[in-house]
């Protein structure tokens, strides 16, 4: 399977992929609502890091409702309609990459659909095989 | 649902039904509560005042304010006015806390205090999810019923099911298929349910149900203490089962529920990083601390006597650990990431009306092993987890069981039982095989088991009355008070623990203060003064989690990684906020730390006066056995002789030439008096006059000045 991979150091901090994967996820464009994210490091010009899902799937035991999953296409998914939204996946990600709103019940989880790296003027955001 | 089921299904007799309209759960509560009478099956809806909600809270504030108007002080356990209360509280039923899904089960005890017990498993959130605060069961049925209550649909029902099984594991199995419409929708039901061993004994417990997604079974979690078992099966309860589809994180109606997530997220956060290094609950539960008290002499090895044995080592968590399934969800509520309930698969039993059968057992916490293990100086842990599960399908409490077949084993003993006496079982300390038999004869109300079922207190006075026995010395020996077993620690060398134990509402138990650490190890608490302070705070602060569905576990077995340098570690400060933030954000309220014990302290009080109601509750039934104090017996003081010499040189004695059983007296004389110091000052601490009655000032200042209140301990003051 393909799955996003950064490289920070070509990113201008635009938020376009931001913009992309919410709008994809929920049909909105909201940053707060988006599964990859970018944050300010330092006060240096173009210093990022960039926040994404990598699937590596340390999440699914975690969960007790199955929602977290891995789909047929390999990629980590959670079943909204299982999901009770206590978060455990979130806190336990090795990584930080699953994020939580107020509005939404379960986590905001990347599906490894690619928008973003479509998105992505900078080339920052690649699509790799894992 | 397989045609066995079906049978029993077409065997209900429906006895009443209501309809009800689905409510929605508005900052933690629905704003009303279920009441079902069994004598004449009346179900009707009764509404939560704001008075209750601000005096009381909810969960064990809820169901001690129900009984309390429901019983005279001349009620008893089994008479039809009595109630079984379950009720979670405003924060229970939250996904995103750690321990936030626990119900309060409140009823007049066979002990005879009034008594609350504090349970896992999904009952609780999903009555009130249904639109319930509380469910109140008073009356008795004729017959065998069931109480459903449908969360989606809108309707309860009463009904007569004479043809599913009794036990629980059996029971529970076949209601979670009956009820649910599909594979998919047995995570929906939840089922309060007893057992055999509940009908047939005075220390029956409760079991709750979940539904263990990943592993396919249900599973119980327990309200052990205080025979409330047998008060269920009592009114012919068989079952109490609720249904209800659609558990989100916002089905508690929380009124800012970003505050939830970010305590959650912290303390997940906080669970994942350190529990593998502070007390590996996700991995062992409990379990762990098997080691820690051997370690300080903490264990109770053969009925107290000692703290420590070389077997135990046979019973430590890694012992343990390789029979609990690992990596599997054990969280008895949603969001729990502590997962401290674990469970064994695929144990077959060697013993029973089920020999040979594989089972799943929720097995095995530390009390239960200690309790039936080493207490009872059996130290094989296949033999802790059979007895584990029949306890549990027969409805028993395994602590109670631990300590009354330890206190059986001493007495057997010491001559005072005999094979004779006990229908050829031989009660020797470590005999696993005879405590199993004495486990199915309790089950099953049989043999010497009728006698064993009916708990300490009262095994004292018939071993008194018929087989003779020394008054003195089983009232030293028999580890219990206010009618309830200890649980299963040694406090003798914590006079803090001692009142830890003994000054409690319902009787020993630890839930309300574990003060031994601070106290003996740690001597952080060396006046009468900081004991009395730690026996105010901790109390209250505890009785706070039963008032909003809370697991005492997350809040300081696990601590953040800068606990200890915080001005109070023991508080485990920043966790406290956590709760603080939790009860805010559900209600909407803004209290403070000061207030969250205001809020215990007026709960609390109004338990101990409801104690005095049932002719309890003052100074003499705070003072312990003398076991739980001291050495009993010269091999007691033998074993730890260089502890307690010391001490008595320390008070002045000096020690050349006296006798081991003139050292014993001596020492008993200054600790008895050291623990009537305590009592002194801790109710001083609390409000209450020399006597332990709460006084009208502190009644007032707690707004629980209620008229019959009043004229109650009017009489006491």
């Amino acid at each position: 399977m393909k799955i996003v991979k950064t490289k920070a150091e070509l990113c201008n901090g635009c938020g376009a992929c931001m913009t992309a994967c919410s709008k994809v996820l929920y049909k909105v464009e909201d940053p707060e609502k988006s599964a990859i994210r970018v944050k300010k490091k330092s006060e240096a010009p173009n210093s990022y890091e960039i926040y994404v899902c990598n699937h590596c799937g340390e999440c699914v035991p975690v969960c007790n409702v199955e929602a977290m999953y891995q789909h047929k296409s390999g990629a980590i998914r959670v079943k909204a309609d299982k999901c009770v939204g206590c978060y455990m996946c979130v806190g336990f990600c090795p990584n930080n990459v699953l994020f939580v709103h107020p509005e939404i019940n379960e986590p905001i989880k990347c599906i490894a659909c690619g928008s973003c790296v479509r998105a992505c003027p900078t080339g920052a955001l690649s699509f790799e095989e894992k | 649902m397989t045609a066995n089921i079906q049978e029993m299904r077409m065997a209900h007799k429906l006895l009443a039904r209501m309809d009800y309209e689905l409510g929605k759960v508005e900052k933690g509560y629905t704003n009303r509560t279920l009441y079902i009478n069994l004598s004449d099956n009346t179900i009707k809806s009764k509404p939560v005042t704001e008075q209750m909600k601000e005096i009381f809270v909810g969960g064990r504030g809820f169901g001690l304010w129900l009984l309390w108007n429901a019983v005279t002080g001349n009620t008893k356990w089994n008479d039809p006015e009595n109630e079984i209360i379950i009720s979670t509280g405003p924060i229970g039923g939250i996904t995103q806390y750690p321990g936030a899904g626990k119900s309060l089960v409140v009823s007049l005890s066979p002990c005879g205090s009034v008594m609350d017990s504090n349970v896992g498993g999904h009952f609780g959130p999903l009555l009130k999810f249904a639109g319930w605060d509380a469910i109140e069961v008073q009356g008795k049925a004729e017959n065998d019923v069931i109480v459903y209550i449908d969360g989606n649909k809108g309707y309860v029902t009463i009904e007569e099911a004479p043809k599913e099984d009794v036990d629980s594991h059996l029971l529970v199995e076949q209601l979670t298929d009956m009820y649910a419409d599909s594979e998919e929708d047995k995570r929906n039901i939840a089922i309060v349910s007893a057992g055999r061993g509940a009908e047939n004994t005075l220390i029956g417990m409760l079991n709750f149900s979940f539904y263990d997604v990943k592993r396919g079974v249900p599973r119980l979690k327990q309200a052990g203490r205080g025979g409330i078992g047998t008060v269920f099966r009592d009114k012919k309860i068989k079952a109490l089962v609720v249904k209800y589809a659609g558990v989100k994180g916002d089905s508690n109606g929380p009124a800012d529920k970003q505050k939830l997530i970010n305590a959650g997220i912290k303390l997940h956060k906080e669970i994942h990083d350190l529990d593998k290094l502070q007390n590996r609950m996700r991995e062992v539960g409990t379990a762990h601390l098997t080691e820690i008290m051997n370690d300080y002499d903490l264990l109770p090895v053969m009925n107290y006597k000692y703290g420590s044995h070389p077997d135990a080592v046979k019973l430590h968590s890694e012992v343990f650990k390789k029979y609990f399934t690992q990596g599997m969800p054990d969280g008895c509520w949603h969001g729990c990431s502590m997962a401290c309930a674990k469970a064994v698969d695929n144990f077959t039993l060697k013993t029973g009306p089920y020999k040979g059968q594989k089972v799943c057992v929720d097995a095995a916490e530390y009390e239960t092993i200690a309790g039936l293990g080493s207490n009872c100086g059996i130290f094989d842990p296949e033999y802790v987890i059979e007895a584990n599960f029949y306890c549990d399908t027969y409805g028993l409490d395994t602590i109670s069981t631990g300590t009354l077949i330890a206190f059986i084993m001493e007495c057997y003993e010491a001559g005072i039982l005999n094979k004779e006496i006990t229908g050829g079982l031989d009660l020797r300390f470590g005999n696993a095989e005879a405590a199993m038999e004495l486990i199915h004869q309790m089950g099953n109300g049989v043999g010497f088991g009728k006698i064993a079922g009916l708990g300490v207190h009262r095994m004292k006075k018939i071993f008194v009355e018929e087989y003779g026995a020394d008054p003195n010395f089983v009232q030293d020996i028999g580890m219990e008070l206010k009618g309830l077993e200890y649980s299963e620690y040694v406090s003798k060398e914590s006079l803090a623990q001692q009142g830890g134990y003994a000054l409690t509402n319902k009787g020993p138990q630890h839930d309300e203060a574990w003060l031994i650490f601070m106290d003996m190890v740690n001597k952080q608490i060396p006046t009468f003064e900081d004991k009395a302070e730690a026996l105010f705070y901790f109390p209250m602060f505890r009785t706070w989690f039963g008032l909003n569905g809370l697991c005492k576990l997350p809040w300081n077995d696990i601590e953040p990684a800068d606990n200890a340098t915080t001005d109070e570690p023991a508080k485990v400060p920043e966790h406290v906020q956590n709760y603080i933030d939790l009860f805010n954000g559900v209600t909407g309220k803004n209290i403070t730390k000061e207030e969250l014990i205001l809020q215990s302290e007026r709960v609390y009080n109004f338990q101990r006066i409801f104690n005095l109601k049932m002719g309890y509750g003052t100074r003499e039934y705070d003072i312990p056995p003398y076991r739980s104090m001291g050495p009993v017996t010269v091999e007691e003081y033998e074993s730890r002789a260089e502890r307690y010499d010391n001490q008595l040189k320390e008070i002045g004695y000096d020690i050349e030439g006296m006798s081991t059983e003139e050292k014993v007296k001596a020492l008993r004389k200054y600790r008895e008096d050291q623990y009537q110091k305590l009592c002194d000052a801790v109710y001083k601490r609390r409000g209450w006059t020399s006597n332990g009655v709460p006084t009208l000032e502190t009644v007032k200042r707690l707004g629980i000045d209620f008229p019959d209140v009043v004229e109650l301990i009017s009489k006491h003051q």
